[in-house]
């Protein structure tokens, strides 16, 4: 009798290994994935088309949906499209609070992210105490804008509402929070542990050519040795007054993603003191009219920021009405979550596939939109 | 982080929080006070709220939906609605709050509730589940920058005082095609203006169809109710900008500058393609109105669209009535006015002027020749304050002379005048007057006097800022004792009391004077401006009609106690242009059922 060495899984759509509602269908020989295909289509709710149907103000409350982890870069990305396609420009206070804000979201999302990278090798404390501090910036969202999660504060013009001088004061106490306490706790715990090191190093690799051809950028891009980034190759909001480097590392695998995660940290702390040192007054936002009539010209935009997965992008068409005609989110993860699934992840152990899919920072929802 | 620095110690740094106090809440023995900006659960004060559905037109999820309170009577500026909001819907963006346009509604920092039933979830805007019953402190509140509401209107281009104060050219220039559109996208669309207009036009309508740049859409929507749109974009009383629901938190949207921005902009020779109006079916039925003041023409208009043939008789010599023997050219130019009456006439309207019914022709004749008549014939006799000295030569009744500059007269003129009266009949002349006295003799000197106070002075609050410009003074709150005359025969001055009160408890007009607070306001030409009265012999003579105080008793359909008369205007109802086209309006609708038998 022949032996059966094939063995077909579902992984996911709800599985602590991957990422929100999205699978991956694998066959395995022995415990090596000889075939992966990506399994969307369980989150899908039709944000892009869902947008042509709303008029423009009303999608800043959608938008941030479409990425619960990083909420804020579809809030920035759709200001940015309206303000690209309508030659607006918005004053700088509010430039220096939209990056405040986009940094935050990227300390929150990397902090996170690598508590969940840390729970797919099983250390789930470093998990919880991702969590945790992502809960101290929630704090300061909530104060900010009133919500934890979706805040709603970016919009076409500026940003909703001013931050108060007290509000700084907090945003400041928790970066020195992270800075002396927990990002150190996160190095002993997580990064000084041989266990996780054997577990990402030469993982997941993916190389500079592979990450090209497949249009990944972001952590994948940068962790072999390119420098790209797009805060300091097309500065946007208030990148461009800031000093920072760009993070990197040199063998394109999971422990080099992992470490340039917790490097754009550090980074993103400094950006965020040196934007509120030098915060300056003035208005925070344009003033476009009555909301119910947004209107702009005829006209299209592709505008694009840095998340923290990297390139994040809206290609917006305004056929001059009161709604958009059409909206492309360009997620960052959509290559990888999609083709790199298929094409890279073959050959893979079973255990490393958590490893594969959570270093990659693959986000379902940015391609099940 | 040293470079790739290994411990095998490492995952004891854990151990170290097993002495901290616990960082998480310990619910439910702890809860966790929200931020003072919080999107919690919604408050909003139903006393403030008017009902405009704003919050409901901006709502993301449809989880606002504004629904009718039967049980409550509607008040003036309000919709009879209030918003429902449905927390399994609600997605807590908080647009509805910046966009609500009275303030009444906002968030408190309450963010947990639990019930089994999911129709609990949906918050009636009632007195016992009302969504004022949040207890908790507020929270996210709207503020200047996240207002998104368009609360200042765009400056309308006016001729300043220099300019306008020695001719008789438009005070008011006009929108250019971006204020327009600025203007109109201002709009919410709420409707409460056209539930206050007399004529209840699709106001929000031919806004929206400024703000698409659809200008024969709103002179659709316009002409649905007005046939007199220049007359109205530029004099109409303008009710529905006071219950504007932006006034509540900023300014009205400018709905008259509006109206006139659209329909200045149509050429008149497009205007029968665009209303459809190239043919008519014609039922050859024959229908008389008597006035061509804006009831008869509005009558005229809708009755002849509707298929009858029309005869309109004037005892002046040109069509408009009050519109253009009251109306000062500075406000209301006759080119403008022409507009809309030569469109009423290319309808196959027929004008007979200098026809006065009653001498030239009577009611009954008409009331043979026709299968209905429309009575409109305002109120054109001057009242007098009839003190002592009011029948000298030099005393004059306001609305004689604004007639006789209409015609192109010359006026009489002195150097310093007198006019009384505060409504807006004694604006137009004490204006008009102005321009004459600053021609021949190069200033102005004029007083209004009135019994009101300036506060409650009925005549527009820009008519007399503008009146004031041109150099017009006041004494407001004193009535005329006596017009006091020299030895030689000329006018000295107008003896004046304080009044104390105009209205009595029951709010009558029952003025009351303090004589020992006597004022002389000297002059050598009187105006009287305190109101006209009507003539309606030529219908009492004839028929025996039914009155309701002064004015003749109509129904909704302005239809008289005499079934083939239909009365409209200042006669049935007054006070203004906007209402005497609604009546006219009422009464073609009126005589179209009459004589289809339908009513």
């Amino acid at each position: 009798m022949e032996k059966n060495t094939q063995t077909e899984i579902f992984f996911g759509p709800n599985h602590p290994g991957v990422p929100g509602n999205y699978g991956i269908i694998y066959d395995f020989e022995g415990d090596t994935v000889t075939e992966a295909k990506p399994n969307a289509g369980h989150l899908h709710r039709g944000f892009e088309k869902l947008m042509e149907e709303r008029i423009w103000i009303k999608n800043t409350a959608l938008v941030p949906r479409i990425c619960v982890e990083e909420p804020d870069i579809n809030e920035m990305v759709y200001a940015m499209g309206y303000e690209a396609i309508g030659d607006l420009e918005v004053p700088k206070r509010a430039d220096y609070i939209r990056s405040i804000i986009l940094e935050l979201a990227r300390i929150q999302g990397h902090i996170f992210s690598i508590g969940g990278n840390a729970a797919g090798i099983g250390q789930y404390t470093v998990m919880q105490w991702g969590t945790l501090a992502r809960d101290y910036i929630l704090d300061l969202f909530e104060e900010i804008t009133g919500g934890r999660i979706y805040h709603i504060y970016i919009r076409p013009g500026g940003v909703r509402q001013d931050i108060e001088d007290e509000t700084f004061d907090h945003i400041l106490e928790v970066m020195d929070d992270l800075e002396k306490n927990r990002l150190p706790d996160l190095d002993k715990a997580l990064y000084e542990n041989p266990n996780a090191q054997k577990r990402w190093k030469g993982k997941a690799v993916i190389t500079e050519e592979e990450a090209v051809e497949m249009g990944a950028t972001g952590p994948v891009l940068r962790a072999n040795g390119k420098a790209h980034d797009l805060r300091k190759m097309m500065p946007y909001a208030a990148y461009d007054e800031v000093d920072f480097e760009v993070p990197t590392g040199e063998n394109g695998d999971a422990w080099d993603r992992l470490k340039i995660m917790r490097k754009e940290m550090t980074q993103s702390i400094k950006i965020i003191r040196q934007l509120i040192a030098n915060i300056p007054d003035g208005p925070v936002k344009l003033d476009l009219g009555n909301a119910l009539k947004y209107k702009i010209p005829k006209g299209d935009a592709y505008v694009k920021i840095e998340s923290k997965r990297g390139e994040y992008g809206y290609y917006m068409v305004s056929d001059g009405g009161l709604k958009p005609y059409r909206v492309h989110v360009r997620g960052a993860s959509t290559p990888l979550g999609l083709y790199g699934v298929t094409e890279y992840l073959p050959g893979t152990r079973i255990a490393d596939v958590p490893v594969w899919a959570k270093s990659l920072g693959i986000c379902p929802p940015e391609f099940d939109r | 982080m040293s470079k790739d620095k290994k411990s095998i110690f490492s995952p004891g740094t854990a151990f170290k929080n097993l002495a901290k106090k616990p960082e998480t809440v310990r619910y439910p023995a702890e809860t966790k006070d929200a931020a003072k900006r919080y999107r919690g659960f919604h408050i909003n004060d139903l006393e403030e709220c008017i009902g405009c559905g704003t919050c409901q037109d901006i709502c993301v999820n449809d989880a606002i939906n504004m629904v009718e309170l039967l049980d409550k009577p509607k008040e003036e500026g309000e919709k009879n609605q209030k918003p429902q909001i449905d927390y399994g819907r609600c997605c807590w963006c908080g647009l509805c709050v910046d966009a609500c346009t009275t303030g009444s509604l906002e968030m408190s920092r309450d963010y947990s509730y639990q019930d089994i039933d999911p129709d609990s979830f949906i918050i009636q805007p009632d007195e016992e589940n009302d969504i004022n019953e949040v207890k908790a402190p507020l929270g996210y509140l709207r503020d200047d920058n996240s207002d998104l509401l368009d609360l200042e209107r765009v400056d309308i281009e006016m001729l300043n005082p220099e300019e306008r104060i020695d001719s008789f050219v438009e005070i008011v220039e006009g929108f250019s095609k971006k204020q327009a559109e600025k203007e109109a996208s201002r709009c919410v669309e709420c409707d409460i203006c056209t539930d206050t207009c007399p004529a209840n036009m699709n106001i929000p309508e031919y806004i929206r169809g400024i703000f698409d740049e659809d200008l024969e859409e709103s002179l659709q929507q316009i002409y649905e109710d007005n046939p007199l749109p220049e007359v109205c974009g530029r004099v109409c009383t303008h009710k529905c900008e006071g219950v504007c629901s932006l006034t509540h938190r900023g300014e009205a949207v400018s709905i008259r500058w509006l109206k006139r921005y659209a329909v200045d902009n149509v050429d008149s020779a497009d205007y029968k393609k665009i209303l459809g109006t190239e043919k008519i079916e014609q039922n050859n039925k024959k229908i008389a109105i008597v006035g061509a003041g804006p009831a008869g023409l509005s009558a005229a208009h809708y009755l002849s669209v509707m298929g009858y043939q029309i005869t309109v008789y004037e005892d002046k010599e040109k069509a408009g009535g009050m519109m253009r023997y009251g109306i000062p050219e500075y406000r209301l130019p006759y080119d403008a006015l022409d507009k809309d009456i030569n469109y009423i006439k290319s309808l196959g309207v027929e004008f007979i002027f200098n026809t006065r019914v009653g001498e030239d022709i009577t009611l009954d004749e008409l009331h043979e020749k026709y299968e209905a008549v429309f009575a409109a014939t305002g109120l054109h006799n001057g009242r007098s304050t009839k003190v002592p000295g009011t029948e000298h030569n030099n005393v004059y009744q306001a609305i004689d002379l604004l007639a006789d500059l209409a015609r192109g007269e010359e006026v009489p003129t002195t150097e310093n005048i007198v006019v009384i009266g505060g409504g807006n009949v004694a604006m137009d002349i004490a204006r008009s007057m102005a321009r004459i006295q600053k021609q021949r003799y190069g200033e102005v000197n004029i007083t209004v006097t009135s019994l009101e106070d300036e506060d409650i002075m009925p005549a527009d609050e820009e008519e007399i800022e503008e009146a004031r410009e041109e150099g017009v003074e006041f004494e407001p709150g004193r009535g005329p004792k006596e017009i006091e005359v020299n030895e030689d025969g000329s006018i000295s001055h107008v003896c004046t009391n304080c009044c104390v009160s105009v209205f009595d408890e029951e709010m009558n007009f029952n003025p009351t004077f303090d004589d020992n607070d006597i004022q002389n306001l000297e002059c050598d030409m009187v105006i009287e401006a305190i109101g006209q009265g009507g003539d309606n012999s030529y219908i009492d003579d004839v028929v025996d009609i039914e009155y309701e105080g002064p004015r003749i008793k109509i129904d909704e359909y302005s239809q008289t106690s005499v079934d083939w008369l239909f009365v409209g205007g200042d006669i049935a109802q007054g006070p203004d242009v906007i209402n005497a086209i609604a009546t006219g309006h009422d009464a073609a609708i009126g005589i179209d059922k009459y004589l289809n038998n339908e009513k």
